[in-house]
């Protein structure tokens, strides 16, 4: 009796598990382990793939463009700890108990909502150096003297963003910054602080601690758990990101500037049709995103006070 | 935070011509001197000649986000009871590959999915010779005829909605979900005699109605801005869903930011009224897919 029950539970969880394991073994575990084997090919689809051993990965390491991306998106990278700084201090603003809250916060959410191509093609408007919102502001808001003086000391100004390589990738960064501020980052912080107990602040209060120094003494290690998977989860999206917006935005240009590894990826894999050096390139970027996995796992300990 | 929105609206009403006018004040170029709601009306016209344009985009996008919302929810929850509730051999070993792959960077599998999707046509042909896999289907309804694409491959729904269809992450966040359904429901129904197929649609999923509406948001969202895989599967325009058409159109009328910033707001729009209504299921949705991971 309870081994018959047994094989029925079994083929029950075979049965429920059946479509989706189908689709999870046809499009996500085959493809993983036919790319590892791609990568050792070379093949344009057309002809037979040709077997080149590692050459693929020594090709890799000496391609000097391939560097320049990873380089470029590092750069990107640079606005993470901005970006969770500012989503910590918007929770902060919001964890207050005032009447009309969730507007702001419903508000704050929109643009990561709505992130894509809609906004990727405002915001390259937005940037166009003549008409554009950002530079009518800069030139009729900011100080006359200041756009003078900044512009005495050779810089262009106010600045051509996206077509120039020196602001792309801010400009690509600012907006970013806009994107993810108030997102799911500053939703998890949110969370973490209501579960920051009350009497910590009071006991604070009490030894007579200013604002500053309750941040950093309570507030601060209280939400590391959470500021450390936010950090981990956007290394792991920025070391893979950047492919959408420059698409959409800049074709990975000017000169190359805002192509990041996910950008030459495609074009290696979709628009040369470079199958074998593609795949070595995306197993490439694998291994970054599991090593700065593990690292964290690693060091989480560590810096994290539970 | 809500200035540029306030800018791509008044952008999207400007006559074509304001749009190219310095302005000395920010506030003289946030207010449009004139409103003409005629250049939504433009964006719809001038791009019916690209494959059907914006009506056909949208009934794209929606189509192919509403099947692999239902897919992916559907197959998920089966899997995720599975996963939280049945005995079988390798139970926990599948798990534990199901987790590997969510931190796999989307190239990799993508590059063999796109593959196989070029070459799958050839195959079929061999295996059924007497259907023909490669022709574009043409389907006519109400006297007009409508391009559909092909069966299979490249420029068919069967490629943008396949292989997206079943989701590691749906599967990973409704198994913490039931894992923390108390059991004695199911005890009592199990005695009653209800087999597990009854206990799943009677108890487990009325009880994750949040969770389930959590997933189905998410994923419809993210269908809806979903680009990458599109992108190097369509290249049709009639087959285009919405990102990839606004691209087009971004392409055509590379200037005319009027009308551009009208055809960004039609795309964006459905999201903020979806995002709107579903609200508290975002919240709550964040929170549980990262705190209980």
């Amino acid at each position: 009796m309870a081994s018959t029950k047994r094989g029925q539970s079994a083929l029950a969880g075979y049965l429920f598990l059946l479509p989706n394991l189908l689709g999870f073994l046809a499009f996500t575990l085959i493809p993983v382990l036919a790319s590892l084997g791609l990568s050792f090919f070379e093949w344009d689809l057309f002809t037979p793939p040709k077997f080149v051993g590692l050459h693929n990965f020594a090709m890799l390491m000496k391609d000097r463009e391939f560097w320049y991306y990873a380089f470029n998106a590092f750069f990107l990278m640079l606005a993470i700890p901005v970006n969770i700084l500012g989503s910590l201090l918007l929770a902060m603003a919001m964890n207050q108990k005032l009447r009309g809250i969730v507007v702001f916060r419903t508000m704050y959410f929109m643009p990561s909502i709505v992130a894509g191509v809609g906004t990727y093609l405002l915001w390259r408007w937005i940037y166009n150096p003549d008409y554009g919102l950002i530079n009518t502001i800069i030139a009729g808001w900011f100080p006359r003297w200041f756009n003078d003086w900044i512009r005495s000391l050779g810089m262009d100004w106010p600045p051509p963003w996206l077509t120039s390589v020196t602001w792309a990738k801010p400009a690509l960064m600012f907006m970013s910054f806009w994107t993810v501020v108030g997102g799911y980052n500053m939703i998890l912080y949110l969370a973490a602080l209501q579960g920051v107990s009350p009497e910590l602040y009071e006991a604070a209060d009490i030894d007579g601690a200013n604002q500053w120094q309750k941040f950093w003494a309570v507030t601060w290690p209280l939400v590391s758990p959470t500021t450390f998977f936010i950090f981990t989860m956007s290394v792991i999206g920025g070391l893979q990101g950047g492919f959408e917006q420059a698409f959409a935005m800049t074709r990975g240009g000017p000169a190359g500037a805002t192509t990041t590894i996910s950008y030459y990826i495609y074009n290696h894999a979709f628009a040369w049709n470079q199958m074998g050096y593609a795949a070595a390139m995306a197993w490439v970027l694998f291994a970054a995103v599991f090593a700065v996995t593990l690292m964290n796992w690693r060091m989480g300990g560590r810096i994290v006070h539970y | 935070m809500l200035l540029p929105f306030v800018w791509m609206l008044a952008t999207s009403v400007k006559p074509a011509g304001d749009v190219f006018t310095s302005f000395d004040s920010p506030m003289k170029a946030l207010v449009p001197r004139e409103v003409q709601w005629q250049n939504y009306g433009k964006v719809y016209d001038s791009t019916q000649a690209m494959g059907g344009g914006f009506a056909r985009w949208y009934l794209n996008s929606v189509f192919v986000a509403v099947v692999v919302t239902l897919g992916q929810v559907t197959t998920s929850a089966c899997a995720a009871y599975a996963f939280a509730r049945l005995k079988f051999p390798g139970r926990d070993k599948l798990f534990l590959g199901y987790l590997g792959t969510m931190m796999i960077p989307g190239a990799v599998t993508m590059i063999p999915n796109f593959i196989l999707m070029r070459k799958i046509t050839e195959w079929l042909t061999v295996a059924a010779p007497f259907v023909n896999w490669d022709a574009p289907r043409v389907v006519s309804l109400f006297g007009r005829a409508y391009e559909v694409g092909r069966l299979v491959g490249p420029d068919s729904y069967a490629a943008l909605i396949v292989p997206v269809m079943f989701s590691a992450y749906g599967t990973f966040m409704l198994r913490q979900f039931f894992m923390s359904i108390p059991r004695d429901l199911e005890e009592a129904a199990t005695i009653d005699g209800c087999g597990l197929f009854r206990i799943f649609t009677t108890i487990i999923v009325p009880l994750s109605k949040p969770a389930l509406a959590t997933l189905t948001i998410f994923t419809f969202m993210g269908n809806w801005q979903s680009f990458y895989w599109p992108l190097v599967m369509v290249t049709q325009d009639s087959m285009k869903t919405l990102p990839l058409g606004l691209l087009s159109f971004m392409g055509l009328y590379s200037t005319q930011w009027a009308l551009l910033m009208a055809g960004s707001m039609m795309m964006i729009l459905p999201m903020i009224i979806v995002f709107i209504l579903g609200q508290k299921w975002f919240i709550s949705g964040i929170q549980l897919g990262a705190l209980k991971g």
